[in-house]
């Protein structure tokens, strides 16, 4: 790829602010680079409470990532290839979670899922116990990360077209296979990144956590709460995790964006 | 490059955090026309609110708004310089800590003690009737994490009753658990007494006889920071005075 010719058009003072929004970005990062007390770094981040919840936050992101896989790639597929009436509307809502402040999904999730909510008898009757679980906290990040899949995977769908599933299906080749063989093939870089986006938005979630699932080590305590509840008491501590998370997501964006760029 | 960057980050991290209050008010006002700001501790928000709307009646042209966090937080913003003139903490600790960073005037006052007492939804659904309950793996209990002032408490009390409770969740506020007691998630949560009075007819309060060996003391102080100091202690005076012990007396605060 040739770099961008410096005449390309662009007055310069949009320099001026897109160098500042830069920043604005940047600056924080580094300040919180900057707080790090590297001497102690390592101690911080492998203490009992850090590790498990780290291990926690891989776990719950793991399963979470292969229900939105699970769930989000049949979703993305009827809103991408079929139409029916008020599509549009059902596209909207389900994406609903990308904009909602997490802890109203929390709240929402509380009273579906809650002991008093709306499937709280029956996921009793069956002798399930969702809350205070590890299970409601893969529900929480599955709950918010499950629009990223969708959206990656709908925009992909329909970049790709139709023009080889329908060649696929005139030379006789069954909807299954054509799914198997041709689309799903087709649009793998866009399913991979909406994977990973929905694993790293997994990994950051808080609100609906916290108000869904409780806070305690080893069962609900993910990293961004253990990182909120040692800023209590140990700020270093706080520094130092949260940079890990920023390593983490570094790493995400890297993932997606290197193998194909135009993924996202 | 680290002392370059501090200043700008703080600066832009204040220009926020003063949102809050007005702080174009101090530029026009007028001396009469004061606004005074409170740091107070969440548990605080029913009682400070009353006490600050019957302040700005007796001090006509005074203004009281409040901020109210974790005291740790407020701790944390005061002393990055977010723009206060009273702070009123839920425990000692963080006042001593305020006071070792400097950022305190003069000496800070006692003006109410708390106590702890279990929550239970109003069916009590797990029959709990004692501290030792608690214990059962049974009840899902919910306690404050021991990081903040009411997990310490709920530790102490641990330790005098020699009760092991064994909680399902253990919360970053008092108020977080009382909210998992009311929505009917838990069976039981140990609360402060005044969260239990506050929240009447949603949760049932049980007393825990062990619970006066553990008290939480509130003090308030003036802050070193503070542009308007004859204010911010006529307000703290207000505080421990008659009128502002009466309001807490009335949500369930105890005297130190």
């Amino acid at each position: 790829m040739s770099r961008p010719s410096r005449s390309s058009g662009l007055p310069r003072w949009v320099f001026v602010p897109a160098a500042v929004g830069a920043l604005f970005i940047l600056l924080p990062l580094v300040a919180l680079a900057s707080q790090v007390e590297w001497s102690h770094f390592v101690d911080l981040i492998t203490s009992e409470s850090s590790r498990s919840a780290l291990v926690l936050s891989l776990r719950t992101s793991a399963i979470s990532t292969v229900l939105c896989l699970l769930l989000g790639v049949p979703m993305a597929l009827v809103l991408a290839r079929t139409s029916f009436r008020g599509q549009g509307a059902l596209r909207s809502l389900v994406l609903l979670p990308l904009v909602l402040p997490p802890v109203v999904g929390g709240i929402a999730l509380l009273y579906t899922f809650g002991r008093k909510g709306l499937l709280g008898e029956t996921i009793e009757v069956l002798g399930l116990q969702i809350a205070f679980s590890t299970t409601a906290v893969v529900i929480a990040q599955t709950f918010v990360s499950l629009p990223f899949l969708v959206v990656s995977l709908e925009g992909a769908l329909r970049t790709a077209g139709e023009q080889y599933e329908v060649v696929a299906s005139t030379l006789g080749a069954r909807p299954t296979t054509v799914l198997r063989r041709v689309t799903l093939p087709l649009v793998l870089p866009g399913l991979a990144a909406g994977a990973v986006l929905s694993f790293a938005r997994a990994l950051g979630e808080f609100g609906a956590t916290i108000t869904f699932a409780g806070s305690l080590e080893g069962v609900t305590r993910t990293l961004p709460l253990e990182i909120y509840l040692q800023r209590e008491s140990d700020p270093d501590a706080a520094v130092a995790l949260s940079l890990v998370l920023v390593v983490v997501a570094v790493l995400v964006i890297a993932l997606v964006r290197g193998p194909r760029r135009e993924a996202l | 490059m680290k002392r370059l960057l501090v200043p700008l980050v703080a600066g832009v991290l204040l220009s926020t955090a003063a949102c809050g209050s007005d702080p174009s008010s101090d530029a026009r006002a007028p001396a009469k026309d004061t606004t005074l700001t409170v740091f107070a501790a969440s548990s605080l928000k029913g009682t400070f609110t009353e006490i600050g709307q019957k302040f700005e009646d007796a001090n006509p042209g005074v203004t009281v708004t409040f901020s109210f966090a974790g005291s740790s937080d407020l701790v944390a913003q005061i002393s990055q310089g977010a723009p206060a003139d009273v702070f009123a903490s839920a425990d000692t600790e963080n006042m001593d800590k305020a006071t070792a960073d400097g950022l305190v005037e003069g000496t800070p006052v006692n003006f109410a003690t708390n106590t702890l007492e279990i929550a239970t939804p109003p069916d009590n659904p797990a029959k709990v009737d004692s501290l030792d309950d608690l214990a059962s793996p049974d009840v899902k209990t919910v306690i404050c994490a021991a990081e903040v002032p009411c997990g310490a408490a709920t530790a102490g009390l641990e330790k005098v009753a020699g009760v092991d409770i064994a909680p399902v969740s253990e919360e970053q506020s008092v108020t977080d658990v009382l909210g998992k007691v009311v929505s009917g998630e838990a069976d039981a949560g140990l609360v402060y007494v005044t969260d239990v009075k506050g929240a009447a007819g949603q949760v049932i309060g049980i007393e825990v006889p062990e619970a006066s060996q553990v008290v939480n003391t509130y003090p308030t102080a003036v802050l070193s920071g503070s542009s308007n100091a004859s204010v911010a202690r006529a307000f703290t005076a207000y505080v421990v005075g008659p009128e502002g012990q009466a309001v807490l007396a009335a949500a369930g605060f105890a005297q130190p």
